[in-house]
């Protein structure tokens, strides 16, 4: 009788349903650990079904870490089973998820659906045969925009707004919000922006803050297009100039051309 | 057709929403339009005392939708103005005491009878919020010039966008033209400038609101205010009236510079 009841409740909290874009595994409400039972135990009713597959994962609202992700990713690999996408109301769970490399999305469409808070004006497109998305609106306080790849907007990133982007940033408008390019320790990726004025500027694992708002007013009085990259250990803002290799490797680029200049000497 | 439905919110509390909501029904009810204004702030009510109308209660919004009232007995008919009507929300209940869906039935059981149902939103982005939004035709978002308020607006912005219910308008409440003048306070420019939004209208600061909030008898009551006269116009361009926006420069300084125009002439 208790058995049953047990085994209802994991139903009700672990679900696992086929959509367009493969399975997609729902953790509900309750103790991590008692999902992760279940879970397992869903899984070993039939384990020759998902054996070879791949799955997505949505945890709705539940802030989890990179190392928590990494269980879930453990267990499903024990059943012969790959995660390859992660979806979350949660910013945090999020960013933990592509931190590790995995989709915070699934086909667009369908990920608007599941997450509740539609995200128009989102396009997947192929920047520098990288996976990129265009994002064709303000990214207003509080709403986030997190992908694997490279992340363009075409809008404002208001104040409280945050990008997270495995590769390159580029906004086509005033950057004011928080901002961590290269999320998975990509220490090449850059920043551009027509206003670069973001609280918080992080590439791979550096850290940069605004100057505070009384310099950022005055700043933004005398803007020019900037990026920002990282260089002797930090990061550093310069005015947009035509530059060719910024998309390569600036400090590559810049051996390169003393080497050549070495070159032409002997 | 009937009644446009049109919510008053803002995110951060304290910024207006009441005192607008309140005048803005009792001014389209003086340009001859039949308003009904909803109070959707459960536990919290406050339109009623702005109003005047505290002392008519007898049923309130969650009576009406758990049906322990009919809908007409809640409507309490204001006295000085002809067409003007308020639903007081319950002050011993909370926000999870009635559901989206029952807001839009309310709402479209008034919309036949009414020309104007204005909703009074409770501050933040919980259910309360959700509530006064589910049934809205437009959305207006009023702000105070200040950084916080202004990021709060732009939080809601956001969602109303993602609900499908933008694009929002926007009121700018309590300014104060001299602090403006001294480069003290966030101009007109500066607040639309994150926002992007339309601007429906600018509320000036005003002693005299106040005054009425504490009587009981919205500013717009008596015509007098400079208050009053921001709601007018902006009750005007609900209707569809071309108002242009109102000159907030102190009288003192024009005098001046109209004497020194003067002088300069000869």
């Amino acid at each position: 009788m208790e058995h049953s009841a047990v085994e209802t409740m994991s139903k009700a909290q672990v679900s696992i349903k086929g959509t367009s874009d493969g399975l997609v595994i729902h953790l509900g409400a309750g103790e991590w650990n008692n999902l992760l039972v279940a879970l397992a135990e869903k899984l070993d009713r039939t384990p020759s079904f998902f054996r070879g597959g791949r799955v997505a994962l949505n945890v709705g609202p539940r802030q989890l870490t990179a190392t928590e992700l990494e269980t879930v990713g453990t267990l499903l690999s024990k059943f012969q089973v790959s995660l390859w996408a992660v979806l979350s109301d949660s910013v945090e769970t999020q960013r933990a998820a592509a931190e590790m490399g995995l989709e915070t999305s699934l086909a667009l469409s369908r990920a608007e659906h599941l997450l509740g808070e539609k995200l128009d004006g989102r396009e997947r497109v192929i920047a520098d045969g990288e996976p990129a998305i265009l994002v064709r609106r303000i990214v207003r306080s509080g709403q986030s925009v997190c992908h694997t790849g490279h992340v363009i907007i075409i809008g404002d990133v208001n104040p409280g707004a945050e990008i997270v982007a495995g590769g390159d940033i580029v906004v086509w408008g005033r950057l004011r919000g928080n901002v961590h390019a290269g999320s998975s320790g990509n220490e090449r990726a850059v920043v551009c922006a027509l206003v670069l004025a973001p609280m918080l500027l992080r590439i791979a694992g550096y850290v940069a803050r605004s100057p505070g708002r009384e310099d950022s007013e005055a700043y933004e009085q005398s803007v020019v297009p900037e990026v920002a990259f990282v260089h002797n250990g930090q990061i550093v803002a310069e005015p947009w100039r035509a530059m060719d290799g910024l998309y390569t490797d600036w400090r590559a680029d810049l051996l390169r051309r003393a080497a050549n200049t070495l070159s032409t000497w002997f | 057709m009937g009644a446009t439905v049109i919510t008053i919110t803002s995110g951060k509390g304290g910024v207006g929403k009441t005192t607008a909501t309140a005048n803005l029904s009792a001014a389209l009810a003086m340009k001859g339009k039949k308003v009904v204004a909803i109070d959707a702030d459960i536990g919290l009510r406050n339109l009623d005392v702005v109003m005047g109308l505290e002392n008519r209660i007898v049923y309130d919004l969650v009576n009406v939708v758990e049906g322990s009232c009919r809908l007409r007995q809640a409507l309490i008919k204001d006295k000085r103005i002809e067409n003007l009507y308020m639903i007081p929300a319950a002050q011993s209940r909370d926000k999870s005491a009635i559901r989206p869906q029952d807001m839009i039935d309310v709402c479209d059981q008034l919309r036949p009878e009414f020309d104007f149902i204005l909703i009074d939103s409770p501050a933040g982005i919980e259910q309360g919020f959700r509530n006064a939004i589910a049934p809205a035709d437009r959305i207006c978002i009023i702000t105070t010039p200040e950084v916080s308020a202004v990021r709060d607006a732009d939080r809601v912005v956001g969602l109303i966008e993602a609900e499908g219910k933008g694009p929002a308008s926007l009121i700018l409440n309590r300014l104060r033209p001299r602090m403006i003048q001294r480069g003290d306070m966030l101009d007109t420019a500066d607040v639309l400038d994150v926002l992007a939004i339309d601007l429906l209208g600018i509320v000036p600061e005003d002693d005299a609101i106040i005054v009425s909030t504490n009587r009981g008898i919205p500013v717009v009551m008596e015509n007098t205010s400079r208050a009053a006269q921001a709601f007018c116009n902006i009750a005007a361009r609900l209707l569809g009236e071309d108002v242009p926006l109102m000159e907030l420069e102190e009288p003192s300084p024009s005098w001046l510079s109209k004497i020194t125009k003067l002088v300069s002439r000869h």
